[in-house]
């Protein structure tokens, strides 16, 4: 079918021979895809398999090098995404692009082109939204909204639009599974109006659910057109991957009583420290020794703010709040938390983890300095570079991390090399405490499944670790307890043997009865 | 139809090290059809701009005391710019450690002792800083724009020199001059090589400066500091660098160096306090800081060759009738070209038409 003549079918869309190179990179290599009317076709690859690219140019926002667009059996040439969208291509991108101090209703005003009254717009948003099931007041604040909500809004803007294909880039990667759950039925909805969709995603389960037909892509090139309904998860996970991910092995922890605990947070409390971040309130939590302890949540619910607290990059005000093996290091910044024997990875590689323009033995050095300072500095405080570069040998070694040049600049290496770096960074010192928010983000199966393994195995030789992640599937691998952030508040955590996806899914969503809503916030609702 | 950057994958490091010299090329083209529009021989004015003061020892000299302080102000700024922040006031720094090194000489001319000289670099050199920290710490504190701040006190720095020398300290002696009254003896910085012209130890500071600076930057852990938290912020504070002291630090350092050219300036070329005592250092060492790539050693080089730009622009404006704002011009478009040339190794140029006329051509 893929085969025939493009301009004869009565394919929606029509793809042939699309191929975009950067510099020596072909991100798409000779990419054919067709897309038929009310039908949800799945577009599965890894990150780095040139989804974004593909999807970017039918979008206009690229230009292919070579190939051409058929839209309904017409060659087009998509220039721009307004000329996408006035073809009738609609898109919702995965990092939203939202004024947070605007209204919904304001927000979908920016994107319209004439200057319909506001009035008018938010008529039309709220008609959607109700036929399509998709809850929304377009007069709340985005900042005020939840992921999910402002999801909603990107969702219903495209719609507004009246699109005839509606591409959605990783759609679940913010939202909870009963999140997921209702967007998969205005999915359902769409198709059956006769619109088409082209789904982004890398989580098997759910294109084996919704989707008709897939195509997956590996290294920019098309490796199979399939129907999901009928692959297994490890079938199409081998499509994508080329070969069969090697699962992670996680023996049950010895419970044994005395586990010492090695870091403790008692009632942790941060103000926000922008208008837009969120509050944390009386957080507390204890990891011991052996263990691994994963923080669930939609992203956006203080992850990142526990995250400096924890850390040091912000401190606390009383000194107790926070302990490492024992130290109270509440007041003491991120150097003298290092010194006490945690270590700590970002969730941002690039500018927060690892400084882009700097070279790896540099990076290294960056979050070592203090800690290897016997070894790495000199007098006068000069730098020993011949022994950062042997270590930074070392930890390339030791994480297998594929590198063009011997030592190249962060920025040059791919998601899942650097973020193998970082961690190897950290795990070269053996750390008695290692903090890692989003260890795997964005990063390929082969190195996410090394990065996973690798932290396991040093809960398991005695340290204590905390894994915050969005993704369930890497918690649930990884924990052996698993507690959920919401609205900066941290629920208790579940031991492994008890948690179901259900159970955590409702946490994220914020039904804990633990803590009960504040009398304030039932006022504002 | 627009204009379009887009970056480039990968950049030349062919073009990446001839960059200064294209600039230095392109920019003295544009001066030869600018003196060329204004009726003046170019051939003839890029002679006296460029080689005539080459030719002989005693302007040699000159070319020296006129790198001295663009080197020194320009090292300093480089500590600042490296770290992110935007110390645009190196005039006002350099005008107060004028200031503040003078006031030995000025207020206590009977205080006559070899250690003179030593206490006036030292406390030119705090004069400056002091001046600096006052953007660093509104930085800091209340996140001031440092560019406007210390840009706006550099007019006041210059006023307020303006009014100590037609007031509290003009010379008794002076015949109502607005000046000081001449350095003695032991307040004068020495000449390195008095037999054959006038440069001064001002020189030597700026070579001294340049290569501690330099093997700060490139050497050590605080190099190091400065060069992350300048990169990027967020990867400094993970470091566990504070870029609020950070910023202190680079002012401070910035301002001693402006502050110490500008007392060896007056101790050394001027040998007194006038109204105006500097022709714009401040700010053409910024183009210096830049020319020499912020590198403190590439500074050296970018240093000499704007002092010949004063040292020819002068000589122009003797020879063939130039006016100083054509000197000024020229100078500015020095750095035009050096951030072009170095933003086109970074980025391309694309043109880009609108979408309907392309979908017009299309159809």
């Amino acid at each position: 079918m893929d085969q025939s003549d493009p301009s004869h079918t009565d394919a929606l869309l029509a793809v042939r021979g699309l191929t975009k190179i950067f510099g020596s990179l072909k991100a798409c290599d000779n990419v054919d895809l067709t897309i038929g009317r009310g039908e949800i076709h799945a577009l599965l690859g890894e990150n780095g398999a040139g989804k974004s690219t593909l999807v970017k140019m039918l979008f206009g926002s690229l230009e292919p090098a070579s190939g051409t667009i058929f839209w309904k059996g017409e060659p087009v040439r998509i220039a721009s995404p307004a000329q996408a969208r006035a073809l009738g291509i609609g898109m919702v991108f995965q990092h939203f692009s939202l004024f947070e101090a605007l209204t919904a209703a304001e927000n979908i005003a920016l994107s319209i082109d004439d200057d319909t009254p506001i009035m008018k717009i938010a008529e039309r948003a709220r008609n959607l939204s109700k036929a399509y099931g998709l809850p929304l007041d377009p007069f709340s604040h985005v900042g005020d909204l939840s992921v999910g909500e402002r999801q909603r809004i990107e969702i219903i803007r495209c719609l507004l639009q009246e699109p005839e294909l509606i591409i959605l880039d990783e759609p679940t990667s913010v939202l909870t599974p009963q999140e997921a759950d209702k967007l998969f039925e205005t999915l359902e909805r769409l198709k059956g109006e006769g619109k088409s969709i082209l789904y982004i995603s890398h989580r098997l389960e759910e294109v084996k659910r919704i989707c008709d037909r897939a195509t997956v892509l590996r290294h920019g090139k098309v490796v199979g057109h399939c129907d999901p309904k009928q692959e297994t998860a490890a079938s199409l996970a081998r499509m994508m991957v080329g070969l069969e991910v090697q699962n992670v092995t996680r023996d049950v922890p010895a419970i044994s009583t005395d586990r010492k605990p090695l870091l403790e947070i008692e009632m942790l409390s941060r103000k926000p420290a922008t208008p837009f971040s969120v509050a944390l309130r009386d957080i507390s939590v204890t990891v011991h020794a052996g263990e691994v302890l994963g923080i669930a949540g939609v992203a956006g619910n203080g992850q990142g703010e526990f995250f400096e607290a924890v850390s040091g990059e912000a401190l606390q005000d009383r000194a107790d709040t926070v302990r490492v093996a024992g130290h109270t290091v509440g007041r003491l910044g991120i150097s003298q938390r290092r010194l006490k024997g945690a270590a700590f990875v970002p969730e941002e590689r690039l500018g927060h983890g690892a400084a882009p323009a700097m070279r790896l033995s540099e990076n290294l050095f960056l979050s070592r300095y203090r800690t290897d300072a016997r070894d790495y500095i000199g007098a006068a405080g000069t730098i020993r570079t011949s022994r950062i570069a042997a270590a930074a040998r070392r930890i390339v070694e030791a994480m297998d991390v594929r590198k063009s040049a011997e030592d190249p600049e962060a920025s040059a290496l791919s998601g899942g090399n650097l973020q193998k770096f970082i961690i190897g960074r950290e795990l070269d010192r053996d750390p008695k405490v290692m903090v890692v928010n989003q260890p795997t983000w964005g990063v390929d199966a082969g190195a996410a499944a090394r990065i996973r393994q690798a932290l396991i195995d040093l809960a398991r030789s005695g340290s204590a670790v905390l894994v915050i992640s969005q993704d369930l599937d890497e918690l649930f691998e990884m924990s052996d307890a698993i507690a959920v952030m919401h609205d900066g508040q941290l629920s208790a955590p579940i031991p492994i043997g008890e948690a179901t996806y259900e159970k955590v899914g409702l946490l994220m969503g914020g039904a804990d009865a633990a803590h009960p809503p504040r009398p304030f916030e039932e006022e504002a609702v | 139809m627009r204009l379009e950057l887009v970056k480039r994958p990968q950049q030349s490091t062919l073009f990446s090290a001839l960059s200064p010299f294209i600039a230095f090329g392109l920019t003295i083209v544009a001066g030869a059809i600018l003196f060329a529009a204004l009726g003046k021989d170019p051939i003839e004015t890029l002679y006296y701009y460029f080689i005539d003061p080459l030719t002989e020892t005693w302007s040699l000299h000159e070319l020296a005391i006129k790198a001295a302080p663009l080197i020194l102000i320009a090292v300093g700024l480089s500590v600042c710019f490296l770290s992110s922040n935007w110390n645009i006031g190196a005039e006002g720094q350099f005008i107060m450690g004028a200031i503040a090194g003078s006031i030995l000489p000025v207020l206590f001319p009977d205080f006559q002792f070899w250690f003179v000289l030593p206490l006036m670099l030292i406390m030119g050199m705090a004069g400056g800083a002091a001046y600096a920290f006052i953007p660093a710490i509104l930085k800091v504190r209340f996140n001031t724009n440092e560019i406007l701040s210390s840009l706006m006190l550099v007019y006041v720095a210059q006023l307020f020199l303006d009014w100590l020398v037609r007031g509290p300290w003009r010379n008794p002696q002076g015949f109502n001059f607005p000046e000081t009254r001449n350095f003695h003896e032991y307040a004068i910085l020495p000449e390195i090589w008095s037999a054959s012209g006038r440069a001064h130890w001002g020189f030597v500071f700026a070579l001294v400066a340049a290569f501690v600076l330099w093997f700060m930057l490139s050497k050590t852990l605080k190099g190091f500091e400065v060069k992350v938290i300048g990169q990027s912020p967020r990867a400094g504070r993970f470091a566990g660098f504070s870029a609020g002291r950070m910023v202190v630090f680079a002012f401070l350092v910035s301002g001693a160096m402006a502050g110490l050219a500008g007392i060896s300036e007056v101790a050394g070329a001027i040998g007194q306090l006038r109204p105006t005592i500097s022709p714009g250092y401040g700010f053409t060492a910024i183009i210096v800081a830049f020319l020499g790539r912020l590198n403190p050693l590439g500074i050296v080089a970018a240093g000499l060759i704007l002092a010949l730009t004063y040292l020819g622009g002068e000589a122009a404006q003797i020879s063939v009738g130039l006016s100083d704002k054509v000197v000024r011009a020229f100078q500015g478009s020095i750095l035009f070209f050096v951030l072009a040339c170095d933003t086109l190794i970074h980025y391309r140029v694309r043109l880009v038409r609108p979408a309907q006329k392309a979908e017009a051509a299309h159809a």
